[in-house]
């Protein structure tokens, strides 16, 4: 930064500059080196820990800003910006954007990442038995599970519109969006919970022997029905999000349109398909591809639910164990990788729209 | 008229297929909940509607005594009817009785009666055992006592607190500096930096795990608080700069020009005008990061791997799952405890809690 500013400022600006950021450096640096080493309580690390993210980060700019005031104007035009993004882009720089570089390069060699083998590895994920299934596990989840929370979604939405208890109803559906996948992995575990003999504790084998059916023994049963039970967890979560989403939407549409198509005679299916529909399009789009990026990365149900077996792998779980069980970093890589090109047309559809929207 | 009565019925309708939804969405939470005050042995025989008053067969009081040298191989002739031992032993309908065996040695048979039956039997033992980590004596039915060491939920709550903290707060204080750069101040490299920032909304987080693990092997940050906030600061940043971005680009510009008239730098701007204006939209995002970090699972799972003392309670209940996966007295109330948190925040400040999510959906 002060190498820009040499020919038109004071060598005492340079200076301070410099050991103002070599101040930072050392004492963030010495704080950085405390807080890996310290073992403290962790309620006490957790408070220091918010003082230094509060008052240590900004003092990082307080201080830099203040040696940027050193210099004339024009040059502490030109320098200020990149002080304000600075923290943000070297931690992204760092922590994501460099280590997707590197997981694309060791996706081109071998488990331990001392061969170059090309695009073996990439060949291999569309060959092997378990890869495909995981593969086609998650075009299931992505297909069945956004097609159920959009249309679910906006059911929902509709209903709860024309309902007397809207508010209610909303947070109902809404409330599994607030807790983790774990805890709804194991609220779900539980209802699909089977145990031999008469007596089911498990909700759904209970109904079903109920009903005079046989217990089941739901998530390792008969591939690949056990994946519907699965994602059915999901559809559990994410509906909220859609009805949330499309209720703003649907409250959008003026209400005289919807008078006037009533005068004219127009049933309430017309309706929604000929005027809601059309209306909320964009808002469509957005929640569709919200929930398919999600569902591509799905991860923690499966994990808690079966850990994968009974064929229910999906990439990110396949992920998970190439890399830290079979240690394999070439196809750990190249599985996220896929993932990365599975959202990729997402990532372009977002910055059309970004752009579209004016952002810049 | 005839119109509005219609609606009225067809509202009637909706009211009906809604309650009906929103019931069966709220079952499964609610026999969480409910298992979770139950008694270990109680959970295991009897499902979790048992609490609710219900119909039951219960013991009338009345028994019938058959003749001791019985032949329980020949049909058993009970006040004029006869039965299989088998029937008698599964119980069998008479009258609106139920026959069964009470004593078949002493060939005595019990007579039941459908009543109804509602006896909950609720503990707080379930918590008690989940949160501490000490050792735990039960009384088993059979008068016996057994010794049961506890999971530690407690020590694994006050490790996911201190993680997500400060894993809200840093990113949100960075991403709010970068944010107001990009909406205010104009420099080259801005547009880039920015396409960037909204390429990586989406970008799955497993892109970077090796690597990222690799780097803190190597710096000896693994399992370390810091290593999990600096992950956390790093995966949560796109998305807050984005989102406050999307707030403080929206301020008007007036009040920027009358702050510079009165030569208030850049720096004084942010921090005394700024950040005091944004205060709903860093409640907004907070939540959502701090929720976010709260429920997470797979990074803790990859940063944090198996160092047990930072361990946090998403993990411990996976691990709950996968060691104790019948154990449903400890898993329902683990769970519930670590849905204490999301659901109150939902409860107490769902306004700024679905903005916040409406707006950080798109998190990778």
């Amino acid at each position: 930064m002060s190498t820009q500013a040499k020919q038109r400022t004071s060598p005492k600006a340079v200076v301070v500059s410099a050991a103002v950021l070599l101040a930072n450096l050392v004492v963030h640096g010495a704080i950085f080196l405390f807080f890996r080493d310290a073992s403290l309580n962790p309620l006490v690390t957790a408070v220091l820990a918010v003082i230094w993210g509060v008052l240590g980060v900004y003092l990082i700019y307080m201080s830099l800003n203040w040696a940027a005031e050193r210099y004339p104007e024009k040059v502490r035009r030109k320098i200020l910006p990149y002080i304000f993004i600075g923290p943000a882009a070297i931690l992204l720089g760092w922590l994501v954007v460099l280590p997707a570089l590197r997981t694309l390069y060791l996706s081109f060699f071998n488990a331990s990442s001392d061969k170059f083998v090309g695009l073996a590895n990439y060949a291999a994920i569309f060959s092997d038995r378990l890869m495909g299934i995981a593969l086609r596990n998650n075009l299931l989840w992505v297909f069945i599970g956004t097609l159920a929370c959009v249309s679910l979604g906006l059911l929902i939405a509709i209903l709860a519109d024309r309902s007397s208890f809207e508010k209610l109803a909303k947070s109902i559906i809404f409330m599994p969006m607030a807790i983790s996948f774990v805890a709804a992995g194991v609220i779900w575990k539980f209802v699909y919970y089977y145990q031999p003999g008469d007596e089911q504790i498990g909700l759904l084998n209970a109904i079903v022997s109920f009903f005079g059916g046989e217990p089941q023994a739901w998530t390792s049963m008969v591939q690949p029905w056990n994946n519907l039970f699965l994602i059915l967890i999901l559809i559990w979560m994410q509906t909220g999000f859609a009805m949330v989403i499309f209720s703003a939407a649907i409250k959008g549409v003026p209400d005289d349109i919807l008078e006037a198509a009533r005068v004219d005679g127009a049933g309430e299916i017309k309706i929604f398909f000929r005027i809601i529909i059309p209306y909320i399009g964009t808002t469509l789009l957005t929640v569709t591809t919200t929930i398919i990026v999600f569902t591509l990365k799905i991860f923690d149900v499966v994990m808690v639910m079966t850990g994968g077996q009974y064929d229910t792998e999906v990439v990110a779980t396949q992920f998970y164990r190439q890399f830290f069980m079979y240690r394999n970093f070439g196809y750990g890589s190249t599985l996220a990788i896929v993932l990365l090109i599975a959202v990729l047309p997402v990532v372009i559809v977002n910055l059309r729209q970004f752009r579209k929207q004016g952002g810049f | 008229m005839a119109r509005s009565a219609k609606r009225k019925g067809s509202k009637t309708i909706v009211n009906i297929v809604l309650g009906f939804i929103c019931l069966l969405w709220l079952v499964p939470t609610l026999g969480l909940f409910i298992s979770s005050f139950r008694p270990a042995a109680d959970i295991l025989q009897t499902g979790w509607w048992n609490v609710f008053p219900h119909q039951a067969w219960k013991q009338s009081g009345e028994t019938v005594q058959l003749s001791k040298d019985l032949d329980l191989r020949q049909p058993i002739e009970v006040n004029g009817k006869t039965f299989t031992d088998d029937q008698l032993k599964q119980g069998v309908m008479v009258d609106g009785e139920r026959l069964m065996w009470e004593n078949r040695r002493q060939r005595t048979l019990s007579v039941m009666e459908r009543g109804w039956e509602f006896k909950p039997d609720l503990t707080l033992d379930n918590y008690k055992n989940v949160l501490s980590g000490k050792e735990y004596k039960l009384k088993n039915p059979d008068g016996s006592e057994s010794v049961q060491k506890g999971t530690g939920l407690s020590q694994a709550f006050w490790n996911t607190l201190t993680i997500a903290v400060p894993a809200t707060v840093i990113p949100i204080l960075i991403a709010s500096f970068a944010a107001y750069a990009f909406a205010w101040l104009r420099f080259p490299g801005r547009k880039t930096l920015f396409v960037v920032i909204i390429a990586m909304l989406v970008i799955p987080l497993q892109v970077a795990l090796i690597p990222v693990l690799k780097d803190f092997t190597s710096l000896g940050l693994n399992g370390s608080y810091l290593g999990i906030w600096l992950a956390h600061t790093a995966f949560g940043l796109p998305l807050v700069t984005y989102f406050m971005y999307n707030f403080i680009s929206q301020l008007p510009r007036d009040l920027f020009e009358s702050a510079f008239i009165d030569g208030a730098s850049h720096f004084t701007i942010f921090s005394r005008l700024i950040l005091p204006l944004s205060v709903p939209a860093l409640a907004s995002i907070g939540i959502f990061q701090f929720l976010w970090v709260w429920n997470d699972y797979l990074v803790s799972l990859i940063f944090i791997g198996n160092q047990p003392g930072v361990q946090v309670m998403s993990m411990k209940i996976a691990d709950l799952v996968g060691s104790r996966g019948n154990d449903w007295h400890l898993l329902t109330s683990a769970a519930f405890i670590s849905m204490l948190m999301p659901l109150a925040i939902f409860f107490l400040l769902q306004k700024y809690f679905v903005r916040g999510l409406m707006g950080g959906s798109i998190k990778g």
